[in-house]
């Protein structure tokens, strides 16, 4: 924040309309956890805290690999697909008998592979971020489904359980991973030179250029980050689902986008909000878990989740 | 090549007979400068003279095909504008070349980042880089901006200031300006103006290129007049006047 919104007292910051386009997502957490524990004596236990940060964990680490291409001006269309493709190397490798530590760095590779791919496209071929990873997005289904043979298979293991159910104390490994890849993004954009090449790549490309940044390899590391994190997630899924299932996950393509347009990152680039980031992810997790909990009919969740990605794109509009 | 000027320490800058074609087009046909040090030295001349082309040149952007470029007084032929930098050339294009979301002293160290710690554990040090730069931005800035706000925030002039400081720092010896007060109003435009003054109290050598003569004529030390594609004037400004300047520019000087 600027030093002149410092020197300011707390209520002269609520009253900057930036204040409330800068943290929707959290304020919109609130809000939403409020009106949800006051619905339900159970929304507010241990338990059901526990469950929602364990069902936000995957979409935390996806929205944080989103967050990556999306502050260079670029998105990630091929998650919905790397994130299967990922699995289905993960539970070929782990079942082939290499063990885990080589499972876990094939599914990281074979994700990283996927984004420095998208990568080249976009910087070698001149491609538009979204064309090149919707086309990757349609290669990846179809190299999943081939590497799987169309079938969803089982990965059972000892490691994998505890990944999923295990905790130090009350604290669940599962989301503990989660937190660990957020706090490393989050060092990353605020504390390196990296990071902040990052930024200047997707807040001005032509300035970054100029300025001696290498822009196209930044962005083909950016995208390379992204589908490491993409690979991470793989091994969380299918820690969760037990199995590895080549079809594609459209569902957290668009929760990614979202969470991170909730966060108040802008989709033209240049700025990265990690604590935005998360908060959006829970805000569209809760949501569901709400819901849930109200037995309302799933039908309506998906509505529900639009119409908060719309308001928040409204509130953001305040953000400059 | 009228009035051949006093100074002789080597100049910063000496373009001799300079020339590039673009195919059929010739954009420059033999133009010469010299930006001496510690003063600040105007190019003017009418749309289309070739003074962008000549810029870009200097500063490594553009290959030319004949002629002569020496920096400190040493024959020097730029691949790239990074090339420029590492020699102390800095240029200030007109899109200033600012990331708005990105604060002023991250602005001012950009890919310059000051960081401590070791091997992959490197971070910034954020501290040390909002100190210096407010310390940097104080001494040349009338209008000091808050050195943690990002650029979006800031006015058109104070935008202008960082991006010509940041050009100034890093030890550079020569600061090349593209209409560096074209889209500002008359107290942004004042205050820009202190600043290439203070920089030339810092013995910093500045060309700056400009359609406004009354400012050329306030802010420089030397001008020198482009005309299709050659340097056809070099003028002290203490010994001349604006009329004389239209004149050269416009090209009636031939006439009489």
């Amino acid at each position: 924040m600027s030093e002149f919104l410092e020197r300011r007292g707390p209520l002269a910051r609520l009253r900057e309309p930036t204040f409330w386009g800068d943290n929707a997502a959290l304020i919109g957490l609130i809000i939403i956890g409020v009106a949800f524990s006051l619905l339900s004596p159970y929304f507010l236990t241990w338990g059901n805290i526990t469950a929602l940060l364990v069902s936000a964990s995957i979409l935390v680490v996806l929205a944080t690999a989103q967050q990556f291409t999306i502050v260079s001006a670029g998105i990630d269309l091929s998650i919905a697909a790397n994130l299967p493709w990922a699995a289905v190397v993960f539970g070929l490798v782990y079942n082939s008998g290499l063990g885990m530590v080589a499972a876990i760095i094939g599914a990281i590779a074979a994700g990283a592979l996927v984004g420095v791919v998208n990568g080249l496209i976009i910087t070698k071929l001149r491609i538009n971020d979204f064309i090149a990873t919707l086309g990757m997005l349609g290669v990846m289904s179809g190299v999943a489904l081939i590497a799987s043979s169309g079938q969803s298979f089982s990965v059972f293991s000892g490691f994998l359980q505890t990944l999923a159910l295990g905790s130090i104390g009350p604290i669940r490994y599962f989301y503990l991973i989660a937190l660990v890849v957020v706090l490393a993004a989050h060092v990353v954009f605020r504390y390196t030179a990296f990071g902040t090449h990052v930024l200047a790549t997707g807040g001005n490309r032509d300035a970054a250029r100029n300025m001696g940044i290498p822009v196209d390899r930044m962005r083909i590391a950016v995208y390379a980050i992204n589908g490491a994190l993409v690979g991470v997630a793989a091994v969380l899924l299918v820690a969760r689902t037990g199995g590895a299932d080549p079809s594609i996950a459209t569902d957290e393509l668009l929760s990614s986008i979202a969470a991170v347009v909730l966060g108040g990152s802008s989709l033209f680039g240049g700025r990265a909000s990690m604590i935005g980031t998360v908060a959006g992810a829970l805000v569209l997790t809760t949501l569901l878990n709400g819901f849930t909990l109200l037995q309302v009919s799933s039908f309506y969740q998906p509505i529900a989740v639009g119409l908060v990605v719309i308001a928040a794109a409204a509130l953001s509009r305040f953000q400059q | 090549m009228s009035t051949p000027s006093t100074t002789s320490a080597t100049p910063v800058l000496a373009v001799h007979g300079l020339s590039k074609s673009f195919g059929a087009v010739q954009a420059l046909l033999g133009a010469d400068l010299i930006c001496r040090p510690g003063e600040v030295t105007a190019l003017v001349g009418d749309n289309g003279a070739g003074k962008s082309t000549l810029i870009r040149c200097i500063t490594g952007v553009q290959s030319f095909d004949d002629g002569d470029i020496q920096f400190n007084g040493k024959s020097m032929r730029l691949g790239s504008p990074t090339e420029a930098r590492s020699r102390g050339i800095e240029t200030v294009y007109q899109d200033l070349a600012l990331v708005e979301d990105l604060t002023v002293w991250q602005n001012m160290y950009l890919n310059r980042e000051l960081t401590r710690g070791i091997g992959p554990l490197r971070l910034l040090d954020r501290r040390r880089m909002i100190d210096e730069t407010r310390q940097r931005l104080e001494r040349l800035l009338v209008n000091m901006p808050p050195v943690s706000a990002r650029v979006r925030r800031l006015s058109g002039g104070q935008r202008q200031s960082i991006a010509i400081g940041r050009a100034a720092s890093w030890g550079s010896t020569l600061v090349i300006m593209d209409e560096p007060t074209a889209a500002l109003g008359v107290r942004e435009r004042d205050s820009v103006e202190k600043l290439i003054g203070r920089l030339r109290e810092d013995q910093i050598a500045q060309l700056i290129i400009s359609h406004d003569l009354e400012q050329v004529m306030r802010v420089a030390d030397t001008v020198w007049i482009m005309r299709r594609g050659a340097t056809v004037a070099e003028k002290r400004v203490a010994q001349t006047t604006r009329e004389e300047l239209v004149a050269a520019i416009t090209g009636a000087d031939q006439v009489r």
